[in-house]
């Protein structure tokens, strides 16, 4: 490998005029990357990484002004190119990029061949028959199965999965030097994305080719990046390699981020570390320190004088005024309490307060007006009970029935058999204010959850208003009351959603469903819609908010890490089936079922001297239209046998834990890692 | 409470002019007095409120306001052009018409059953279509079929004679009129509605009403319909000015208003045949209903500024 630049930027910042002030989106940031490297650029939405991305390539709103020192390219400066030569030799050509979302990123008019060859025929002087051919060659390479049939088709008849291998094989079409991925794996499901991941990082190693990689999960960047470089607020403000940054964190900022993550300070810690404020506004100069209001080390000297950008060792720098007086300061709150709640005790189970009784769904799914129906069966006979006081954690990926399974337990679905019952009563017969007052819901994306027509205020009051409980002064006092239980400022009780930021939605969202005073609180992957930051922020205040009022939580999520955070029990979902059901220790240390393993597989914690591992699940989620015999886990299993393919396992309880597998008694996790 | 309400009330209300004391720990401006407060920054809005209420006034005060008999005919003096015109007369400040009666007289009356047809008939649109549009959107399935059939219906039957048949049926009068009109016009509402409302209905502010125990009716009406009110109020805007110029054909085929009654699609339709050599006649009514229709607009687009927000703290 040699040690020259690919790629070497100096003095980048983009501003974007807006009508009242121009915004800074990147300020003057220095990058270097060296062939067949991978640079991770962190960083929480707004900071700026993928503004970087489109200013490398020139592809900035038109409105966006771009100024740089240098762009130095393989030794040309792309600040000099022109639009024609940038669009003819560079993008796509020796610079390939993949963007977030694999949904909108293809155009779903042509088929895949033209788009896959488009790229080659138009700027290079080859044949149509020979970029078919590499087109084939390459959707061989990503992995997907019978990939010359696969030309003919359209976007729409692939999965997002699919997809997102269909535009890496585009962007590498032309054998790139330089990949850009930005967030290339965030819209999809853990098991996929391992995938995606760990054949990014194995096409990298056979091409040579050099990467940026643009993410916000800690856990991706250290298992892929060599090096790592942290922004905030349009700003660089510490790199290195991906062992030093994330071992031993200089920058504040860093650190903050790494107490957010769960699991970074060991499983046990009950307490997430959190980075108070906001991110300050981007528009205007900043002075001193941009992280000055959020760091708790932050001296006067931060507030006003701009940082020293200190140089530890060849490409290790960090920008920050470190100040002595604070050195030996604890930072965001995540070590002292995971000491004190160390000694808590293991609960004791309580009392079933809901039980899911061996529900079944079955949709039936037509095209067209005399389309043939088709079933779907979203459920099938579901056993589940949930116990007062503990935090039950439903994992799976996504079209595993987890949606379908809490919209039922709502009552927003009627099972066509089988039954859920809240104590005593079936929830199906309770009226639907009783039902309201027991058992509440807090959606995923706090963007949609909020109507945006109607103030805050109104929005936590509304279950109040709607179901007639108290008189009106009682219910504004509840309101804000709520609000303050809950962490938001008085002064946003007339503010809409739009005003307020994704962790200040999540936390009215939570309100709202709080305020009833239920028992059960059903969290649909609360968090995933949020930046790391304040994902712990809002896991803190659902776990402080459980034990002030005594709730009982089922969260359903896809991300292992926030289980093992927060759950006491863990039941793990496959195609409308509960596959494993136990303690969270048990599931988690040691899973009986293929299919947890592989989802504990493909769970990235941060771990630096680790890369992605080789995924352990062979092919993608199954559509649940045409379920496979026997086991549906069979066809992506490792371990199937012939018993697997023609008989359904029945359920058995291991040590406490629920199961539903044949190989449930021999399989081993441990063993597979051996 | 009422206490609290009044302190509410009042810290809003101190809020108005000191933005940054309700930083500190105030509620913020309540809704309705922080549209007001963007309210009056809002040009748009003023300008298009001020044409609206100038007409208005008008069209009440007509008896007081306009110079001359609306209905009186003089022979002797028709087809006087305006006072800026040659030949023109500042007795007669626009002129008179074909039977010699006082045109400024007759648009200030006839703003009188214009604007009343024009926002009598868009409402009476408006309620059918949206009703219809959020029952469709919202429950879907063999309802949103039949509706959907309905519109084909309703697209398919040439609107104008429908509304021949149904005036010679009930018979002759302004009220009809309105009723007829707005009767025919609600496709545009239903279809932008029950768009809209599919998109919403599988949003998670709807499950969460849901979950809160919200009846449809309380889900599709607090929750959905708010939503819509920009899209309603464009189509809104479109549809006066159409009712207005329907109401013209209506009358000119002589199942409008009743003869001697001004209005201005009447006064256009009249004005066509003598429009080589006496434009004002047709300009003059065609003016007032592009100020109407802009002000309407004006108005519609500022209520919408006014009452989106788009601004994070």
């Amino acid at each position: 490998m040699t040690t020259a630049s690919i790629l070497d930027i100096q003095d980048l910042s983009v501003e974007i005029p807006t009508d009242s002030a121009t915004l800074k989106a990147v300020r003057g940031i220095s990058l270097d990357l060296k062939r067949g490297e991978t640079l991770g650029i962190v960083g929480e939405s707004g900071s700026g990484k993928s503004m970087t991305a489109l200013a490398i390539m020139n592809l900035l709103p038109p409105s966006a002004r771009r100024a740089a020192a240098c762009i130095n390219f393989d030794g040309s400066d792309l600040t000099h190119s022109g639009e024609r030569e940038l669009a003819t030799k560079v993008r796509g050509q020796r610079i390939g990029m993949i963007f977030q979302e694999p949904m909108t990123s293809l155009n779903p008019v042509y088929s895949i061949g033209r788009q896959l060859t488009e790229t080659m025929t138009l700027h290079r002087n080859v044949s149509g028959a020979e970029a078919e051919q590499r087109a084939i060659q390459l959707l061989e390479k990503v992995g997907l199965p019978d990939p010359a049939s696969r030309l003919k088709q359209y976007p729409h008849e692939l999965s997002g999965g699919q997809r997102q291998r269909v535009m890496i094989a585009m962007a590498l079409m032309n054998e790139p030097e330089l990949l850009i991925a930005d967030e290339p794996t965030t819209a999809l499901d853990v098991t996929i994305q391992a995938q995606i991941l760990y054949l990014l990082q194995d096409l990298q190693k056979e091409l040579g080719m050099s990467m940026i990689l643009i993410t916000h999960d800690l856990g991706v960047v250290s298992r892929s990046a060599d090096k790592i470089a942290v922004m905030y607020a349009g700003d660089i403000v510490e790199t290195g390699t991906a062992e030093e940054v994330l071992r031993n964190p200089q920058h504040p900022y860093t650190q903050g981020l790494l107490e957010c993550v769960p699991g970074y300070r060991g499983n046990d810690a009950h307490r997430l570390g959190s980075i108070p404020g906001i991110v300050p506004s981007m528009t205007g100069t900043i002075r001193g320190c941009a992280f000055a209001s959020r760091c708790p080390r932050a001296v006067d000297a931060c507030k006003t004088d701009l940082p020293p950008r200190k140089q530890l060792g060849p490409g290790r720098t960090y920008v920050c005024h470190d100040p002595d007086a604070t050195r030996n300061q604890a930072t965001f709150g995540a070590e002292e309490a995971a000491n004190e709640v160390a000694v808590e005790l293991p609960k004791t189970p309580g009392d079933t307060v809901l039980t899911v009784d061996s529900v079944s769904c079955t949709f039936s799914v037509r095209r067209g007006l005399f389309g043939k129906r088709k079933s779907l069966k979203a459920l099938d006979t579901v056993n589940l009970d949930i116990r007062k006081g503990e935090v039950l954690a439903l994992v799976g990926e996504s079209g595993c029935g987890k949606t379908t399974l809490s919209r039922t337990i709502m009552g927003l679905q009627q099972p066509d058999t089988g039954s859920v019952s809240l104590g005593q009563h079936e929830i199906s017969t309770l009226p639907a204010g009783q039902r309201a007052r027991m058992i509440q819901p807090i959606f995923q994306d706090p963007y949609s959850s909020l109507n945006p027509r109607k103030t805050i205020g109104d929005i936590i009051g509304r279950p109040l208003v709607v179901n007639r409980i108290g008189s009106k002064s009682e219910q504004l006092a509840k309101v804000h009351k709520m609000m303050e239980h809950v962490g938001l400022p008085r002064r946003v009780f007339n503010s809409y959603p739009d005003q307020l930021s994704g962790g200040q939605r999540q936390r009215a969202a939570i309100g709202r469903a709080l305020i009833m005073d239920p028992e059960i609180v059903i969290c649909d992957e609360p968090t995933s819609a949020l930046d790391v930051s304040v994902q712990a922020q809002i896991l803190n205040l659902l776990l402080d908010l459980r034990d002030e009022l005594d709730l009982t939580y089922l969260f359903v999520t896809h991300d292992l890490s926030v289980v093992q955070h927060m759950a006491d029990r863990v039941a793990v979902m496959y195609l409308g089936e509960i596959v494993e059901c136990g303690d969270r220790s048990q599931v988690l240390s040691n899973p009986k079922h293929p299919y947890t393993s592989a989802l504990l597989d493909s769970a990235l914690s941060i771990s630096p001297d680790l890369s992605v591992p080789a995924p352990g699940l062979s092919g993608e989620f199954p559509n649940p239209m045409n379920r496979p015999s026997g086991c549906p886990f069979h066809p992506r299993c490792p371990v199937a046998e012939q018993q697997c393919r023609e008989e359904v396992p029945k359920p058995e309880i291991i040590d406490t834990t629920f199961v539903k597998c044949w190989k449930a008694r021999t399989f081993s996790h441990q063993a597979k890692h051996q | 409470m009422m206490t609290t309400r009044q302190a509410l009330g009042d810290a809003s209300i101190a809020s108005v002019d000191t933005p940054s004391e309700l930083e500190e720990g105030g509620l913020g401006l309540s809704p309705t007095m922080a549209a007001l407060k963007r309210a009056r920054k809002h040009h748009g809005l003023k300008i298009g409120f001020g044409i609206l209420l100038v007409m208005a006034v008008f069209a009440l005060f007509a008896p007081w306001l306009a110079p001359h008999d609306p209905y009186l005919q003089n022979l002797s003096l028709r087809m006087l052009p305006p006072v800026w015109t040659e030949g023109g007369n500042w007795e007669y400040l626009l002129g008179t018409d074909h039977l010699g009666r006082d045109y400024l007289s007759r648009l200030i009356h006839g703003a009188r059953i214009s604007m009343t047809i024009g926002l009598g008939a868009a409402s009476i649109g408006a309620v059918i279509g949206v009703t219809l549009g959020l029952i469709a959107g919202y429950f879907g399935g063999w309802i949103d079929q039949a509706v959907n059939f309905l519109v084909t219906c309703q697209l398919a039957v040439p609107s104008l004679l429908l509304i021949m048949a149904l005036v010679f049926v009930i018979g002759q009068s302004v009220t009809v009129v309105i009723f007829v009109i707005g009767a025919t016009h609600w496709v545009f509402y239903l279809v932008v509605t029950r768009s809209a409302t599919l998109r919403l209905r599988e949003l998670d502010f709807v499950a969460a009403a849901n979950a809160m125990g919200c009846s449809k009716f309380q889900i599709a009406v607090r929750e959905v319909l708010p939503n819509l009110v920009n899209q309603i109020m464009v189509i809104f805007t479109l549809e006066v000015a159409v009712a207005i110029l329907n109401e013209a054909t209506l009358s000119f085929l002589g199942l409008g208003i009743p003869s001697p009654l001004p209005s201005w699609g009447l006064m256009i339709a009249e004005g066509k045949t003598a429009m080589f050599f006496q434009p004002w006649l047709v300009i003059l009514p065609g003016i007032a209903l592009f100020i109407l229709v802009i002000a309407i607009n004006l108005l519609g687009d500022g209520v919408r500024d006014v009452t989106v927000t788009n601004r994070r703290n």
